[in-house]
């Protein structure tokens, strides 16, 4: 049986000894513009931003960290489009160059059509880079046995797919987004397949303590609105996660009582 | 035959910059921060790039900041 926490203190969420008031992080890839993005950045209210490592591009018109400098956002760098433990491992020690940061997103790709984790190449780059003094965020299948493993392994947080990225399909297995969250101490943040406020929204109410939404903001038609949407979105699961939900009835339950019915 | 670099994936002459902190400046002018060098497979700390000399053969990959989910 969860207990629920006191809901009169204040509700923050702690990764890597940070303490986060947000519990929406956003990714940046997919926005049209970095006017778009930025715009997205601050009505998403989120506090902590993905990026990518990519070659230099000579044309490259504005700059993406002196946006992200401006809205005063913690980067987390990525490892996008790593196949395997050993360049993810390499990408994650670049990011740290780059970045001064030693937080990573660490995803290990298995399947370049679903792209799905590759489970063994990812505990492999998550013990290596813990044991480097990084603060690994795994993004893993929604698998409570690796999600455990991946705690083992000194991940600083778990980050399950509802559905493969940028898929828009939602949770897929909410049961096992719910084992995940009891396999585990540390935070769960669900990553990848979100594509509306109400995903957000379940994914909170699951027990999720935070949720990361990139393409269902950055690609959405107006990616402020859905931003801002996304960050309500999350405040209402987590609160009525935090309510606590009545139980599923076959039946009905009439919450008029029938005393005092009278008999007409 | 000349000498070669493959910097960024693309077989190229050997750069004029004879050291990693030239070859970025060369490649990212007045871009400071937010640069990571993988010098044949491994991280240079900024703080080597000065005296890290570009040869004939190495492969260089200069990265940046970019949107990434």
């Amino acid at each position: 049986m969860t207990t629920h926490a006191d809901t009169t203190t204040a509700d923050e969420l702690l990764i890597g000894g940070a303490a986060l008031t947000s519990r929406l992080i956003l990714g940046t890839g997919g926005a049209p513009s970095l006017t778009v993005l930025e715009d997205a950045v601050l009505a998403s209210g989120a506090q902590v931003v993905t990026v990518a490592l990519r070659r230099v591009d000579p044309a490259a018109r504005g700059s993406l960290l002196d946006i992200l400098e401006r809205t005063g956002v913690r980067v987390l760098p990525n490892t996008a489009g790593c196949m395997t433990a050993r360049d993810a491992v390499l990408t994650a020690r670049l990011a740290r160059e780059a970045f001064a940061t030693d937080w990573v997103k660490l995803e290990v790709i298995g399947d370049e059509r679903t792209l799905l984790p590759d489970p063994t190449e990812l505990l492999d780059a998550a013990e290596q880079l813990a044991a480097d003094g990084f603060v690994v965020l795994p993004y893993t299948n929604d698998d409570p046995v690796l999600a455990a493993r991946l705690e083992t392994a000194g991940c600083a947080a778990v980050m399950p797919l509802g559905s493969p990225i940028g898929s828009g399909l939602g949770i897929r297995n909410p049961h096992n987004i719910q084992l995940i969250r009891q396999a585990v101490t540390v935070p769960v943040v669900l990553d990848a397949g979100i594509g509306t406020a109400s995903d957000a929204a379940l994914a909170m109410e699951l027990g999720c303590d935070a949720v990361l939404v990139a393409s269902a903001v950055t690609r959405a038609r107006h990616p402020a609105v859905m931003a801002e949407a996304m960050r309500h979105a999350v405040l209402a699961g987590r609160a009525a996660h935090r309510a606590g939900r009545i139980p599923r009835r076959f039946h009905a339950l009439a919450s008029t009582t029938d005393e005092g019915r009278p008999d007409l | 035959m000349t000498a070669t670099v493959v910097l960024n994936g693309e077989q190229r002459p050997l750069p004029a910059a004879t050291t990693l902190a030239e070859l970025v400046a060369d490649l990212a002018p007045g871009v400071t921060r937010g640069i990571a060098v993988a010098h044949n497979g491994a991280v240079v700390p900024r703080s080597e790039w000065r005296t890290t000399a570009v040869r004939a053969g190495d492969r260089l990959e200069v990265l940046m900041a970019a949107q990434g989910g």
